[in-house]
């Protein structure tokens, strides 16, 4: 009896958890994959619905925007995620000595997350802005002709890169500060003793022992980088043409502007399966959850 | 192997002084043991020498070198740590040849210095696993082998043993004595463990506060402890201590204890005639005879007896200053007449 007990006591303890997440995320995801298998328009009787099967699937498959949209997306994510580990990663090794004034420091290059996303891309709007912005500003001043940034398909995929570092770095050095502090210190030291040169420490001692930290930032910077919206719809709304028009603005654009719900919502799936993917192919590679004796 | 020199070494942690004027020399391929309560500063100390810790002021030399100013990777010297600190992402074999690999030794030299350190260890086994997968005494073993493979002039270890159960521990005991043999290194040692340190000392270093109390073998540091501290601090259980003085006899509080007066002591003792005494008897010195037994001896009111097996601790009151713990172990059968 006290076995069987045991044995459900972690479904009973985790069973409500469960079964709010189950609700609230799992019944929205089967309302949109059911709503990509028809013709539906925002405001129509639901019963006016067509029912179009896959075909929405295979429209999405072959549909060039949609492509153009997700080769954006992975150049995007490629990028702002490299960056964003490799710059946080290093200000967090920084960060970490205890210097006087770290911590005012820390509070400052912190900051960035807290900004409401859409907040993020008006501050990078009026940054680039031509007349007004200080990178122009700054251009002029350094004798450097002024550039119409967000008018340019590069400089304004830039524009976009730089946003998404700026605010996303800090969540980076955040995950691997935390990280450091667990640390086994004695190992560290043990190194020293071995005769690591401080470089040494970091490289063939403290980063392999933060990897399963690594990962799981890096995951999760990857998963929100594929869900990106906010800032590029404040920043660009996906322009100039479609140089900046990431999945998820492409989806909005053909599910509110195009009125297209049922089709974006197909798209919606198709990203989310990417997303899925990706994350699998992860957690295969380096999973810091699993027992590393099996 | 190389000999060791603290010169006058102090260390704060802001206000806080953990190691007071510290001076000791330790010399060529000596077991030098630190015990001491916690908290008086023997890791410190430990730390000073391994290069982990910068001293507040103060001189340290190994093998007739300043080593002060040095990193721990120049001291020549390996470090066994009480929580083992092994690199989790790397093997047994990857642990233990992690120095060598550093120094770039040749393939074949780690190759061979890493086989050796584990035949000696009893490890071999274990080279591919990783140290997740090792249980604590096996750790303990590999913590000792990345310090064996590269043969340093100093081995120190803090508190090596002590996260491992009582049948290990004896067993790691005996194995380090024996590596002490066959290594003839410099070793010092940190440890609570009474028995460890006067097992494995050639000279033992008791410490209060920061401070050296007594510096001697342990016979030495047993049979004449060089204070109060030192006294109730080896030795277990503590040692009886009776406030007393002397005339001719032992007097506690006015009434005359009934106890002999050893001829060695009696010259000191004589000095020191009708000031205050602290009278110091282990509790192993102390037997039970009956109370109308003839000959002399403490009145004791017995409150508490622990059977240990082999032996029989009594704690109890003294009869004439029932303030004063009194405890002896016995021999397990002794009965006390009842
Ligand atoms: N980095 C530090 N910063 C501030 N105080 C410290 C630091 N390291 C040690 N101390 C203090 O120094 C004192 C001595 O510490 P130490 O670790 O040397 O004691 P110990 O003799 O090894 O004790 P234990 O037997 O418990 O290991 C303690 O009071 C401790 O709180
Ligand atoms: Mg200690």
């Amino acid at each position: 009896m006290k076995q069987i007990l045991d044995r459900l006591s972690p479904y009973f303890l985790a069973g409500p958890a469960v079964l709010v997440i189950g609700v609230a995320c799992l019944y929205p995801t089967l309302m949109a994959v059911r709503l990509s298998f028809y013709k539906w328009s925002l405001g129509d009787p639901w019963s006016s619905a067509q029912w179009l099967g896959l075909s929405a699937f295979r429209q999405a498959l072959t549909d060039p925007a949609v492509l153009h949209s997700l080769i954006v997306t992975v150049v995007f994510a490629a990028i702002v995620v490299s960056a964003e580990m490799v710059i946080g990663t290093a200000l967090a090794l920084l960060m970490e000595r205890q210097v006087a004034g770290i911590s005012l420091f820390r509070t400052i290059f912190i900051m960035p997350m807290m900004v409401a996303p859409i907040v993020v891309g008006m501050i990078w709007r009026y940054v680039f802005d031509t007349q007004f912005g200080p990178a122009n500003a700054l251009l002029t001043a350094l004798g450097l002709p002024a550039q119409s940034w967000l008018a340019n398909p590069s400089l304004a995929f830039l524009a976009v890169v730089v946003s998404d570092i700026w605010q996303w770095t800090p969540f980076v050095i955040i995950m691997v500060l935390a990280g450091l502090q667990n640390l086994d210190q004695s190992a560290l030291e043990a190194a020293q003793i071995d005769g690591a040169t401080p470089r040494q420490v970091i490289l063939r001692v403290k980063l392999p022992m933060l990897m399963p930290v690594l990962v799981i930032t890096a995951l999760m910077r990857l998963i929100d980088a594929f869900r990106v919206l906010e800032v590029i719809f404040a920043l660009t709304f996906g322009g100039p043409g479609s140089a900046t028009e990431v999945l998820p603005l492409h989806i909005y654009k053909t599910a509110f502007v195009g009125q297209q719900l049922g089709y974006a919502s197909a798209i919606s799936v198709l990203l989310l399966v990417v997303v899925f993917a990706l994350s699998l192919a992860t957690l295969a590679l380096s999973n810091p959850l699993k027992d590393p004796r099996q | 192997m190389a000999a060791i020199t603290l010169e006058a070494i102090t260390k704060s942690f802001g206000a806080l002084k953990v190691v007071d004027d510290m001076s000791l020399d330790i010399s060529e391929g000596e077991f030098v043991v630190f015990v001491g309560p916690s908290g008086c500063g023997k890791s410190t100390t430990l730390r000073m020498l391994a290069g982990l810790e910068q001293p507040t002021t103060g001189r340290i030399c190994i093998g007739g070198r300043d080593v002060t100013s040095l990193p721990p990777g120049r001291r020549d010297i390996a470090m066994v740590f009480q929580s083992y600190a092994l690199y989790p992402h790397m093997t047994v074999k990857e642990n233990m040849s992690f120095a060598l690999r550093l120094q770039n030794l040749p393939k074949g030299d780690i190759e061979r210095r890493v086989a050796e350190a584990a035949r000696i260890l009893h490890i071999e086994p274990l080279l591919d696993r990783k140290p997740k997968a090792l249980s604590g005494g096996q750790r303990q073993r590999v913590a000792m082998g990345r310090a064996i493979v590269r043969a340093p002039s100093v081995f120190l270890f803090d508190e090596p043993l002590s996260n491992l159960d009582a049948q290990l521990r004896n067993h790691m005991r005996v194995e380090i004595a024996l590596l002490q043999k066959r290594l003839r290194g410099t070793m010092v040692y940190v440890t609570h463990d009474q028995v460890e340190a006067m097992t494995l000392a050639d000279r033992i270093v008791v410490f209060h506060k920061g401070r050296i109390q007594q510096v001697g073998s342990p016979e030495l540091i047993f049979e004449h402890p060089a204070n109060l501290f030192v006294a109730k601090f080896i030795g277990s259980p503590t040692m009886n201590i009776l406030p007393c003085h002397y005339d001719g006899q032992f007097y506690l509080g006015g009434q005359a204890l009934d106890l002999p007066v050893p001829d060695r002591l009696r010259p000191a003792l004589e000095a020191a005639r009708g000031r205050d005494l602290l009278l110091g008897i282990r509790p192993q010195a102390l037997r039970v005879v009956r109370a109308d037994e003839h000959g002399p001896g403490l009145r004791v009111t017995v409150d508490l007896c622990e059977y240990l097996g082999t032996e029989t601790v009594v704690s109890g009151r003294l009869g004439a200053a029932p303030q004063v713990q009194v405890t002896a172990v016995l021999p397990a059968r002794a009965g006390l007449g009842g």
